[in-house]
């Protein structure tokens, strides 16, 4: 068994420790908002934080998440940047399909937490890792800097 | 070599037969309308897009299904609207399987060519109409007095003398009521919602993770399946090991399935891990000598073939003999992947007398009658519940995922199973979209005016595999969209020549506009330049007979700067077409530095008709452009011993935040008919942004991806 952090709760999952993360968050958790999309660190759909970091969950075992904090698209919305992504997203429409939106909003949140005021190239950067493919970028981008202006300086 | 199921499937369809440009399937539905069976004593229906509780919530179902495109909030705007109801506070449904859910332009009840708002339009406003003609006569009933005297707003329909029945209260007795015949539709003007950039109705579930993809399906004792698949495609397993496998944590079954070996174990990850350890051998089948160079040589030999003729005017071989000038040239477009970001996935749950397939499909007539077929089921016992698709682009119209979902079921002898696609099963086992092989030749008078064109397409049909019957004397219509021009070409000749490649091939967002477009919008260009004139000038001298296609072009030269100066090293390509109905017109701006390029800029003039959500549409238009850029500077899958060679992103790469260009939208306001809006984008960009960097760098790209010398 691995004792696992989970958006403020404690979870104890039967999982081998290389398994990657996204899929005891999904099967055995439940929380089916992170979302599979490569299994190989290509496309960002599988973002969660890990202490506040962004990392991709489908390549990340689950052994290195032990003791951390894991904060998922189900709990993002209680920080301030997470809520204010939330509602820049809603209110822009952003999603189209909206399968890779859970990703697109935990790396554009670390983005936030980490600079508060992003440029168009710090959007890029930190996005970079983040397919769309209904093609949603120039709505997030929007999005960002929406709930960068939220943020105060 | 075909997918496992279609000569069946060809069984099942061939009663259909052509109606109208559409497909008629000849099929018998079982007679669901709603959930009416479901119905407590609650919930009443009116009529089969409307579920109003007795608490007052209203439901309207959603007969198309959500992949991006916006259905979910647009049919349920035109129930709405007419219904006279808080559109923010509808829930909707995506509909099961029914007759009345059919898409009649497409004959059956599928998603996609961009009809869902075009055939939707009149039903939905009508159904919402009736529905509340229905809950007004019941209102009056109750008061005694005319209806004519009775008005319904916000759910809530007002008597003469001040009197108030809510909707939840009147729609029990007004589900009994005769649905009227004729009812009057609200003007444009007075419409409250039709016309409006309303809000999209699942944006908060797409937000806070709550909405439900097929993936996310989660049944009381599911279990979780991996296929191994034939590395070639059609291929089928002769005998595997499972020892290995069978003896890792949480396998319950290794079981053979028509297209491979499934493992089915108490999560994904375990049963994806235990089918890697599978040994399995394979008959690889007719499809193993495939190779992309073999292909190609095998369309440009098809290509020698005599065409059937979707255009004939004038005399186009006597006017390249006299021409002052002619040109020819050819093009050639790659096989793609549709890479929609949720692999494919199914679940299924077989019993004795039932089954459900769950999860994200554009077809749900097929999909059960792959269950049914299956099974040895009747159709009426399958259930089909549709949840929202990460991405359909067309890949899931076909239904091979829900065929091995059921299989992978009923092998282990029922219950609730998810099979889940990896991205490389995905990659290397879609449907492409066809690799196209195309001959053009002009002739231009002395005065450098156009005065013939010949075109002469080879590529495979999807439609000859999916709906035979509507292929007729050689003719596939998905094949030859935009394959005639609208400019005033004297002498024209269009024809085709359809040529099975061996790979298996579908529709993909935008279908034969982008293989068409590419080629007479490249070639424009190319006798524009002959003509040493300029390209959008060109064009537009041709179109006095079009005054859509001549505004969008010209409202897309204005915004783009048509003509002005730009930056060393950056140029402007112009490209044009009708497709579903829209005129449309692009410019692109590009920069050419090496072998990349980077496209800075699309100004995009369209004309889609009555809109029912500009905030829809802008997503559709800009979308539809970012998702065919993708396949203009990377898309390109390439075959090597049957093998696809492209396997996830870092080899099939997309267009990514950085390199998604600013996307400047003018939308013509238009009182025509509503258009289809989430495709023709898609198709258009390529020629655009071709045209662009021949007007950079002089080197005229023929084939794509686009890879500057």
């Amino acid at each position: 068994m691995i004792t696992l952090l989970v958006n403020g709760e404690t979870r104890r999952v039967d999982a081998e420790p290389e398994t990657p993360l996204l899929w005891v968050i999904r099967d055995s958790l439940g929380m089916c908002g992170t979302k599979f999309g490569c299994g190989a660190a290509l496309c960002g759909a599988c973002t969660v934080h890990l202490d506040g970091e962004p990392v991709r969950s489908c390549s990340t075992p689950v052994s290195a998440a032990a003791g951390r904090k894991i904060t998922t698209i189900e709990a993002v919305g209680a920080t301030p940047v997470g809520r204010r992504c939330r509602e820049a997203w809603a209110e822009l429409d952003v999603p189209q399909c909206g399968y890779c939106q859970a990703g697109q909003i935990m790396s554009a949140a670390a983005l936030l937490a980490r600079k508060p005021q992003p440029t168009d190239a710090d959007i890029d950067e930190a996005m970079a890792g983040n397919i769309c493919r209904c093609g949603t970028y120039p709505r997030i981008r929007a999005a960002i800097h929406r709930a960068a202006g939220r943020g105060g300086a | 070599m075909e997918p496992r199921g279609v000569p069946s499937r060809r069984e099942f369809l061939k009663t259909g037969a052509a109606l109208g440009g559409g497909l008629v399937l000849g099929v018998a539905l079982p007679d669901r309308p709603g959930h009416a069976a479901a119905a407590t004593a609650t919930t009443a229906m009116p009529n089969a897009w409307v579920k109003i509780g007795s608490d007052d919530t209203v439901t309207i179902i959603c007969a198309r299904s959500e992949m991006g495109q916006g259905v979910y909030t647009a049919l349920p705007t035109l129930v709405a609207e007419e219904l006279e109801v808080d559109l923010a506070r509808v829930r909707v449904e995506i509909a099961p399987v029914g007759a009345v859910y059919i898409n009649a332009l497409l004959g059956g009840q599928i998603t996609g060519g961009s009809t869902s708002v075009v055939e939707g339009y009149d039903k939905l406003r009508i159904a919402g109409a009736q529905a509340r003609t229905m809950l007004v006569a019941a209102a009056a009933e109750r008061w005694g007095v005319d209806a004519s005297a009775c008005r319904a707003q916000q759910g809530v329909v007002h008597g003469p003398a001040g009197q108030k029945a809510s909707y939840g209260s009147l729609a029990d007795a007004a589900s009994r009521l005769p649905a009227p015949k004729d009812v009057k539709l609200k003007e444009h003007k007075d419409c409250r919602y039709i016309g409006k950039p309303m809000n999209r109705l699942d944006s908060a579930a797409k937000i806070d993770g709550s909405a439900e993809y097929g993936i996310d399906v989660r049944l009381p004792g599911m279990l979780y399946a991996a296929l191994a698949q034939c590395p070639v495609i059609g291929g089928k397993p002769v005998n595997f090991d499972a020892a290995r496998a069978k003896s890792m944590p949480g396998v319950k079954h290794v079981v053979q399935i028509p297209d491979g070996v499934a493992v089915v174990a108490d999560s994904w990850w375990r049963a994806k891990a235990a089918r890697d350890a599978l040994v399995v051998t394979w008959d690889e089948g007719a499809g193993r000598t495939l190779d992309s160079g073999g292909i190609a040589r095998g369309l440009k030999a098809a290509a020698a073939r005599p065409g059937a003729v979707i255009r004939k005017q004038g005399d186009v071989d006597e006017a390249l003999r006299s021409a002052a000038k002619t040109l020819q040239a050819e093009y050639e477009l790659p096989f793609l992947a549709h890479a929609t970001m949720e692999p494919m996935n199914f679940t299924a749950d077989v019993r004795s007398d039932s089954c459900l397939v769950y999860g994200a499909t554009q077809f749900q007539q097929l999909a059960a009658a792959v269950a049914a077929q299956v099974t040895g089921l009747k159709p009426e016992q399958v259930t089909v519940r549709t949840t929202f698709l990460g991405g359909g682009f067309g890949r899931r119209i076909d239904v091979d995922y829900v065929a091995q979902a059921v299989e992978i079921s009923k092998a282990i002898g029922g219950g609730p199973v998810k099979l889940l696609w990896t991205r490389e099963d995905d990659m290397t086992h879609d449907f492409y979209r066809p690799a196209s092989y195309h001959q053009l030749s002009g002739a231009l008078d002395a005065e450098g005016r156009p005065v013939a064109l010949k075109f002469h397409l080879t590529s495979p049909s999807v439609t000859s595999r999916l709906f035979p019957p509507v292929v007729k004397e050689g003719i596939d219509p998905f094949m030859t969209e935009a394959g005639a021009v609208p400019y005033a070409i004297p002498h024209q000749l269009a024809d085709v020549v359809i040529h099975d490649t061996g790979l298996r091939v579908g529709y993909w967002r935008s279908v034969s506009h982008a293989l068409n477009s590419f080629a007479y919008e490249s070639f424009m260009d190319e006798m524009a330049v002959a003509a040493g004139k300029d390209p959008f000038e060109f064009r537009r001298a041709l179109l006095d007979a079009q005054p859509r296609l001549k505004r969008v072009l010209e409202l897309a030269a204005e915004k783009a700067g048509w003509g002005r100066p730009l930056p060393a090293g950056r140029g402007r390509g112009i490209a044009l077409m009708e497709g579903y109905g829209t005129a449309m017109a692009q410019v692109a701006e590009v920069e050419v530095s090496g072998r990349s390029i980077r496209v800075h800029r699309i100004v995009v003039a369209a004309d889609p008709g009555r809109m029912v959500n500009p905030n829809i549409v802008r997503q559709q238009l800009e979308g539809s452009i970012i998702y065919g850029l993708s396949a203009v500077l990377y898309g390109e899958v390439t075959l090597k011993d049957g093998r696809v060679e492209q396997t996830n992103f870092h080899d099939y790469p997309v267009l990514r935040m950085p390199d998604s260009p600013a996307v400047e939208m003018h939308i013509v306001d238009s009182t025509e008919k509503p258009a289809g809006i989430g495709e023709p984008g898609t198709a258009l960009v390529g020629p655009a942004v071709a045209n662009a960097v021949f007007a950079t760098t002089g080197q005229r790209l023929r084939s794509l991806p686009l890879r500057p010398a």
